[in-house]
């Protein structure tokens, strides 16, 4: 396979699970803010800002935390380069220049997701958006569905690679900002939590009945970080990425006859969090844990670079 | 009183009675509502732009991609109308391969005084650089576009020859895989001939002309100019079925003469390079230095006999407009037979009679620059203003060898679905034909371009004109084995 078509597979896999991401996120904190009993008002919005890694972009536009202006900054931004509009067009352009390695399907999803923002601006209400943003994940859905179709070869690993690396990235910031929202200073972990707060984060990466399903006795912060970071179960959980790009790797070795550094920074992590428990996590300090796993994630991507020879 | 053109299905009976042999499509234009005409075409348009099958018109950055009108009433051809045809197409591109391998060889033809050696040296197209050196298994055009327009019964005749890097086949695959989901009904009542086995015969033309020593298995490529091309949707889609890599300039690296393409393994070589990148810019040390789609040394690779180029570079020279007028000649000095597909009357501006004709009747006749393409810096006489007439024969007497005239042709046309119900549209045609050194394959059906317009006979895509698909019935006696 040629390396800029690897290249681009990857991105191609990246941007569009960020723009999934962006979505819930959206989607969620919408939720939370204009549906609830409770508006949370501007600190959800803010943090949304920060999960996004969307801050700085977004205060030098001058323009006050709204949740209009917030949502559609992330949304539709121009200007913001993580915004949905930007994740879409950068996959886009990515996937017709690389349009044989997918299929027709995978190809077409992309499209779609991409002509159902594109043009678009403002959707104004509340319930507007959160429709525009159903659609969209549905499009996600479908590009996910087409992946899962196509052949086992380099074009499908490169692809999931790309989602599972990005995956990690987003899930880990996540629990990074929200966890220091919703457990003010002082607070205990295992004390009451916000229901509300807690259940945006779960909607974030789709895991509302998963939690009841993997704990039948109520909500409490612990577990839910458990959950998140090591329960492998969880699709979006750390774990479950970190277990999966260690293997997506190793079958891309089987293509191409040899492994590297990528394969030695994976496997690593894989053993590490595989000796973990949540008691540790806790004690070391969450917030140590989550910056370091996203500096190694950070590492990793660019262990992947030099390997297939991106560049 | 309108003039009566020549109807592909009805004849000259102003659709009263179809022609022996159209009366069951007759009875499905007549039959089948023009609602369910519209849906039907409103459906295919959306899943070409949905397919991403999407042009880019220069200039025009606020539409930067468009979908090329699909008209959903085909065009059919007889299978007799086709075997006539594909003859006539086989004998025609022999020859364009023997010209260029010629005149780029031991110049016979210029020595025999059959062309004028002048017209052909001193000819922008002729590229003095592939001078004496013979392409693998000597074929230039291996992929050729004619350019044909019909004005009657058993009139066919060719308008162009295309001979560098025609496009549009992916519009024949497309339109038929549109017109298979949408008019089943169609495919049912007709024995039609399949289009789709296209990419595969391209693909075992790229393997029959990969160079000696190459190995048995050689490494074809697709060479696009890059995803913001207007053909680029062609590129991927024809390097997708026939099974090769779609590379850009930068994937690609000669080393001690030979080409490379960079892979996530490391290099692998590359035998064959179907380009779809103009001579021009091939190559920045040998063409156009500031080239960024080109590949750097790619031309010595070719001199050393270690890649083959499809088409091979050179070939321009065949699609001049001016030798186009002596294809009659050509054909006759290298088949030894009459064309069988006859050129369009043309006069040579850079003859004395044929630019004091030309200037006389400018009113009557299409002016063409004679390395014009797409519709553009031609002249239509009937249907331009006096002004445009004038400015045209200001620009024509400057500069007389730039030019040939041709009649305004009363080309045949095709019920098409407009505002107004169907009328009858202008049409043209371009088939496709492959040549790999031992024989000439030209795949039964081609691209159909229609002037929606009323009047207009300008089809190119760039000017407002659509495709329909182009249906080849299969002959009789073949269909009676079938059943069998």
């Amino acid at each position: 396979m040629l390396a800029r078509t690897a290249s681009y597979l990857y991105w191609i896999g990246r941007y569009m699970e960020r723009a999934e991401f962006t979505a819930r996120l959206v989607e969620a904190t919408l939720r939370l803010d204009a549906l609830s009993a409770r508006p949370a008002g501007e600190a959800a919005w803010s943090s949304a800002l920060s999960v996004a890694a969307a801050r700085e972009d977004f205060e030098q536009t001058d323009e006050s935390i709204t949740p209009t202006n917030v949502a559609n900054f992330l949304t539709f931004s121009k200007d913001n380069p993580n915004s949905i509009h930007n994740c879409l067009y950068t996959a886009r352009m990515n996937a017709r220049a690389v349009r044989t390695a997918l299929t027709r399907e995978g190809w077409e999803s992309i499209n779609r997701a991409w002509l159902g923002i594109d043009g678009r601006s403002s959707v104004g209400s509340a319930q507007g958006t959160i429709n525009l943003l159903a659609a969209l994940i549905a499009e996600n859905r479908g590009f996910e569905g087409a992946l899962h179709r196509m052949l086992r070869q380099e074009s499908y690993y490169f692809l999931m690679l790309g989602e599972n690396v990005e995956r990690a990235d987003n899930t880990a910031r996540l629990i990074d900002v929200k966890y220091h929202i919703i457990l003010p200073e002082g607070e205990e972990v295992g004390g009451m939590v916000d229901r509300d707060q807690w259940g945006t984060i779960l909607q974030t990466v789709s895991a509302n009945t998963a939690f009841r399903w993997l704990y039948r006795d109520g909500l409490s912060p612990r577990r839910v970080v458990e959950m998140l970071i090591l329960r492998r179960e969880l699709p979006r959980s750390i774990a479950a990425t970190v277990h999966e790009v260690a293997s997506l790797l190793l079958e891309l070795g089987k293509f191409t006859g040899y492994q590297g550094e990528a394969d030695r920074l994976a496997r690593l992590r894989q053993q590490r969090i595989r000796a973990t428990e949540i008691r540790q996590i806790i004690t070391g300090g969450l917030h140590q844990y989550l910056q370091s796993f996203i500096e190694e994630n950070r590492l990793l991507s660019q262990a992947i670079t030099r390997q297939f020879r991106f560049d | 009183m309108a003039r009566t053109y020549f109807d592909e299905i009805w004849g000259k009976s102003r659709g009263r009675k179809p022609r022996p042999g159209f009366e069951s499509i007759a009875q499905w234009i007549r039959e089948t509502p023009r609602r369910e005409l519209g849906r039907r075409q409103n459906s295919a348009e959306a899943a070409f732009r949905q397919l991403g099958i999407t042009f880019n018109v220069y200039g025009d950055e606020d539409e930067a991609e468009r979908i090329i009108p699909f008209d959903i009433v085909p065009r059919i051809f007889t299978a007799a109308e086709w075997g006539s045809l594909s003859v006539g197409l086989e004998q025609r591109v022999t020859a364009l391969n023997m010209f260029l391998e010629d005149v780029y060889g031991d110049r016979k033809i210029l020595k025999d005084g059959v062309v004028p050696a002048d017209l052909v040296l001193c000819n922008p197209g002729f590229t003095p650089l592939v001078n004496g050196h013979r392409p693998p298994h000597g074929i230039y055009a291996h992929i050729c576009g004619i350019d044909m327009v019909r004005t009657g019964p058993d009139e066919f005749l060719v308008l162009e020859d295309n001979a560098r890097t025609p496009s549009g086949v992916s519009y024949m695959l497309e339109n038929r895989e549109a017109m298979l989901r949408l008019c089943p009904e169609l495919f049912e009542t007709f024995e039609v001939e399949p289009v789709d086995g296209y990419p595969d015969a391209l693909g075992r033309m790229m393997q029959a002309v990969a160079p000696e020593g190459a190995p048995g298995d050689p490494c074809c490529v697709l060479l696009t100019p890059g995803h913001f091309n207007s053909a680029f949707y062609e590129h991927s889609f024809l390097a997708d079925n026939i099974g090769i890599e779609l590379v850009e300039a930068a994937d690609l690296v000669v080393d001690d003469d030979i080409v490379w393409m960079r892979t996530i393994e490391g290099r692998k070589r590359v035998d064959v390079i179907y380009r779809r990148i103009d001579d021009d810019f091939l190559d920045p040390l040998v063409f156009r230095p500031d080239s960024m789609l080109g590949v750097p040394g790619l031309m010595a690779a070719y001199f050393a006999g270690n890649v083959t180029l499809i088409n091979a570079p050179g070939g321009g020279i065949a699609d001049d407009k001016a030798i186009y007028s002596y294809m009659p000649e050509i054909v006759k000095y290298y088949s030894g037979e009459d064309a069988r597909l006859p050129n369009v009357e043309t006069w040579r501006c850079r003859e004395r009679d044929a630019l004091k004709y030309t200037l006389d009747n400018l009113a009557d006749l299409v002016v063409k620059k004679v390395d014009g393409s797409g519709g553009y810096g031609m002249l239509v006489g009937p249907t331009s203003t006096k002004e445009e007439i004038e400015e045209f024969r200001a620009a024509l007497k400057a500069n007389p060898d730039g030019y040939i005239a041709q009649p305004t042709l009363d080309l045949s046309t095709v019920p098409t679905l407009t505002d107004k119900g169907i009328k009858g549209r202008h049409v043209d045609f371009r088939p496709f034909c492959l040549s790999d050194g031992k024989s000439v394959t030209t795949v039964p059906g081609g691209l159909t371009r229609v002037a929606l317009r009323e009047g207009s006979l300008v089809v190119n895509s760039s000017q407002g004109g659509g495709t329909k698909d182009s249906l080849v019935l299969r002959p009789e006696s073949e269909r009676a084995e079938a059943q069998d």
